[in-house]
């Protein structure tokens, strides 16, 4: 499993210390199984399957989709970049770590929940506004709260992807 | 170095903690205190309001489907004691910046003070069951964050964990007792419960309310057998025992019996459980405080004694009882509270707390003294105190009860070891012949001596002002005790009355007690110690842990097939039981040949997947099994026309087997531990739970069809929550409140995977280095 001749050019596994190139070992390893043509299709797919899941999540409240199905499609796409590259590679793809996805998604849920209070309204009731905002046509709580959904999916299935993967 | 006199007078540790921490937390204490001082200045401002035109109210809507609201009203009771909560809060938090000075966690304690400040606030201006527990309950915790704050010494620990099970077990019984008296009483609004004949209509409820809600206050007030957690709780830093333990909380217990004596007070139970209860009290505490010699054990059992006073004064009931219980309430939170505060000081400045080993601290501490002096004399009862009118009234109450001698007696055994009791605490230490101390008592700084002598001075103006107390303060409290309107007036001198000679006898008796034979009555007299109330629950507390040991070792075995095995039999219990009657017919087994071809054909695979799955040799080929099962699921949610099920269950499915590969590349070789009859065991088990699931179902689908809550979703759903996907709206819409507590659980699932596989590999990473 250790065997640095297993490691493959663009693994890169410049870990800052000793015990960080230890937990990647085995990834290493596994980076052996995994064929050219499918990393080399995952690094395509994954920005792909992203848009597909921001889709699914943006037309989920007419058609099949949403926050839950959006986040589980890029969770999946995720980890296939992770299990074709590497955690370290996954953790790069992610930019911030999957725990703050779920600190972002339990806030952005959160916060549509908490927005109608202001206007004097029961909790998480549903506000929808006439106006456009960028490309949204009716912008509307529920909306932000089906991103807090989709963040809260990715973040979770993605740190237990991770860890699992790391040790 | 800000206070130079005052490292002086303080040893080593305060003086080495004199830095900007320091600073930090005595500017916080006086900020705390100018808090405390606002909201007395704002309850102040009612007295008037409130004595003219009734109580003031204020209430928020909480949770009216369950008769909760933020309710809080001001009467006359609610100001006596918000007012003495702010009030002694203030010159308790003042009193801290001298006593706790340069400690640490100076901060922390002030936050802990200032929670509980705030609670007890809270508990006497609550004008609802619910709300008014709640703040109960937050006495209750403040109060064992408090006693423990030394959490290094174990005694300390130990006395707070007591006091907490105590007062938590006499709380939970409190709650039943509340919500009794809610259901009896149509509402949880306390002035509403209080208008109502709920005691006098001879409700079949009233009984066990009334027990119910006296366990809460007697543990609470440290009535007997329960009073053994209060001396306990001396182990607290000596502000607290002034503030919680002596003035405010453990008068909780007094005041929500004062409280709600309009609705359950008048009753011969009533008068039985609070008088009998009461004089056992102060009996016990009486006896006591005199066979005591450490300052705050005297001072603990003599406040046991004076909160026996108080529960026997409202058990007897009536206006006169009442105006002796609230003028006495007030008395002794400020003689009390000096009291405490002036141990505080002896002790923080001489190192010593046994009455005997003091003397002649008087020259070192003259402000102490004075102050200790006039608490003396208000405890004693001598005019012109507030005590002495309240002990006037109580002794004239207990004249007029059906059982006049016992109670008197009983009062003047009291009065008489209260005037030891002081003395042993404002006398002994500092006159006489001075004494060598660990420490040598140095100046004692003003913010130190300025607490108890305010509050002594206060005792001795409100006797002095007894008119105006009479009118403003007392009057409306005791109407709001009594239930109706009433005018108190109340004179130093009344005449040579049968009341003035039992109360000069007992201060004559008390002060010859002490000045006489004050070391061998005590030695005549300590044959007896009265420890079984706190040998019972020393008792039961060992019980508890050997029946939780036990329990824990059959439910929490420590071997996941266990776990598994205890809930899924649960379950299938809980769930078989009302199929147990259902007639055969009625699972329409006949039925099964209806589906088309092809759906016939996924279910034979689905079947031969999960016999796979169950007996597979390699844990591989089980996952790869499951999968199988699932998406042929998944399947089956798109031949229903469930196309976001359907495209959950093909991503759910998909990631469950990759995680669950990650984690088997993790295990060693599966290889076969268990038993042919555990096997057994274990297959049975299983078939039992997927076939009362698949009987559940049966059952179901034969409901009928297109249910109201169906038809209102699909109704809805474009209409009032602007979309056509039913499935996503009733996600993200309607049934919101339950979304967000799943992706809670999906939050806290992960973070929960993340530290299980994270902290073994840190273990080890440690380890190596």
């Amino acid at each position: 499993m250790n065997d640095p001749s297993a490691r493959k050019e663009e693994d890169i596994m410049k870990a800052s210390d000793g015990a960080a190139a230890a937990a990647h070992a085995p990834v290493a390893g596994k980076a052996r199984a995994t064929s050219l043509v499918l990393s080399t299709a995952a690094t395509y797919l994954l920005p792909l399957l992203l848009f597909l899941s921001v889709y699914a999540l943006a037309r989920g409240h007419n058609l099949p989709g949403g926050g839950f199905i959006g986040g589980i499609i890029a969770a999946s796409a995720f980890s296939l970049f992770a299990i074709t590259h590497d955690a370290e590679a996954a953790h790069r793809a992610l930019r911030l770590h999957p725990r703050l996805y779920i600190v972002i998604g339990l806030f952005l849920a959160g916060g549509a929940g908490l927005a109608p209070m202001v206007a004097g309204k029961p909790f998480l009731t549903a506000l929808w506004a006439d106006a456009p905002f960028l490309f949204i046509q009716e912008p509307n709580t529920p909306l932000i709260f089906d991103t807090g959904v989709y963040l809260v999916v990715i973040g979770g299935v993605m740190t237990i992807f991770i860890s699992l993967m790391e040790d | 170095m800000a206070n130079p006199g005052r490292c002086g007078m303080v040893s080593g540790m305060a003086s080495q903690t004199h830095t900007r921490a320091g600073f930090g937390g005595r500017a916080a204490g006086w900020l705390l205190a100018l808090l405390a001082f606002f909201l007395f200045a704002s309850l102040a401002s009612c007295i008037k309001p409130v004595a003219e035109a009734g109580p003031l109210r204020f209430s928020l809507s909480w949770a009216p489907s369950l008769g909760v609201d933020f309710a809080l009203a001001i009467d006359g009771l609610s100001l006596v004691f918000g007012m003495m909560i702010t009030g002694i809060g203030g010159l308790i938090f003042i009193y801290s910046i001298a006593y706790m000075g340069g400690h640490p966690r100076l901060g922390l304690f002030l936050a802990e003070l200032l929670l509980f400040m705030l609670s007890m606030l809270g508990l006497a201006l609550a004008d609802n069951l619910i709300l008014l527990f709640i703040f109960w309950e937050l006495t209750s915790v403040s109060s064992y964050l408090l006693i423990g704050f030394e959490n290094e010494k174990p005694e300390a620990r130990a006395a707070a964990l007591q006091a907490l099970l105590v007062t938590g077990a006499g709380g939970l019984a409190l709650l039943a007792g509340f919500l009794l008296m809610g259901a009896g009483g149509g509402t949880m609004t306390i002035s509403a419960l209080n208008g109502s004949s709920f005691a006098h209509g001879g409700h079949g409820l009233y009984l066990p309310t009334l027990i119910l809600i006296c366990l809460g206050a007697f543990t609470k007030s440290a009535q007997f057998p329960f009073y053994f957690w209060l001396p306990n709780a001396m182990a607290a830093p000596t502000p607290v025992s002034a503030y919680l333990h002596s003035a405010t909380m453990v008068k909780a217990g007094i005041y929500l019996l004062a409280r709600l004596s309009p609705a359950l007070g008048g009753t011969p139970e009533w008068r039985f459980l609070l008088v009998g209860a009461g004089t056992l009290t102060l009996l016990a505490g009486a006896y006591m405080a005199v066979i005591k010699t450490d300052l705050k054990q005297i001072l603990a059992y003599s406040t046991v004694g004076a909160l026996g006073v108080f529960t026997m004064a409202l058990g007897i009931g009536g206006e006169t009882a009442a105006q002796a219980a609230i003028v006495y309430i007030i008395a002794h939170a400020f003689y009390k509270g000096t009291l405490f505060m002036v141990a505080g000081i002896i002790h923080h400045e001489t190192g010593i707390r046994e009455a005997e080993r003091l003397g002649g601290l008087w020259r070192a501490m003259p402000a102490t003294a004075a102050a200790a002096l006039l608490a003396l004399l208000s405890k004693a009862g001598l005019p012109p105190f507030l005590t002495f009118l309240g002990k006037e009234t109580l002794l004239k109450a207990t004249l007029d009860s059906p059982w006049p001698w016992i109670l008197t007696g009983g009062v003047v055994i009291v009065s008489i070891s209260f005037v030891v009791a002081g003395a042993a605490v404002g006398l002994m230490p500092f006159y006489g012949p001075g004494k060598d101390y660990p420490k040598t008592p140095g100046r004692v700084p003003a913010t130190f001596w300025m607490g108890p002598l305010i509050l002594a001075a206060a005792g001795l103006a409100a006797g002095l002002g007894n008119g105006w107390m009479d009118r403003w303060i007392v009057s409306p409290a005791v109407s709001a005790v009594v239930g109706k309107q009433v005018q108190i007036h109340s004179a130093l001198w009344h005449g040579l009355t049968p009341e003035l000679g039992l109360s000069a006898l007992a201060v004559l008796l008390g002060f010859g007690v002490y000045f006489i034979w004050s070391r061998r009555f005590r030695s005549a007299i300590t044959w007896w110690n009265p420890h079984p109330p706190e040998w019972v629950y020393h008792a039961g507390l060992r019980a508890l842990d050997a029946v939780a040991i036990r329990i824990n070792r059959t439910l929490q075995s420590g071997y996941l097939r266990y776990y598994i095995i205890i809930s899924v039999a649960t379950a299938l219990l809980v769930i078989a039981a009302p199929l147990a009657g259902v007639a055969p017919g009625e699972f329409h087994l006949e039925r099964w040949l209806d589906g088309h071809a092809h759906e016939m054909a996924l279910a034979v695979l689905m079947l031969l997947a999960a016999v796979m799955a169950a007996t597979a040799p390699a844990r591989m080929t089980a996952i790869v099994a499951l999968g199988v099962v699932g998406y042929g699921m998944a399947l089956f949610f798109m031949f229903f026309s469930a196309p976001d099920l359907a495209m959950t269950q093909f991503g759910i499915e998909t990631l469950s087997v990759i995680l669950m590969v990650l984690v088997v590349l993790r295990l060693p070789p599966q290889k076969k531990y268990s038993s042919p009859p555990s096997r057994l065991r274990d297959a049975g088990l299983a078939i039992a739970a997927g076939g009362v699931v698949t009987a559940t179902l049966l059952l179901a689908t034969h409901f009928p069809q297109g249910s109201a809550l169906g038809d209102f979703f699909a109704d809805n759903s474009y209409i009032s929550a602007h979309g056509r996907n039913v499935v996503n709206v009733i996600l993200v819409d309607f049934r919101a409140f339950d979304t967000f507590g799943e992706i809670t659980v999906v939050s806290v699932a992960a973070i929960g995977v993340y530290s299980m596989i994270r902290q073994p590999a840190r273990k080890k990473k440690a380890d190596n280095r």
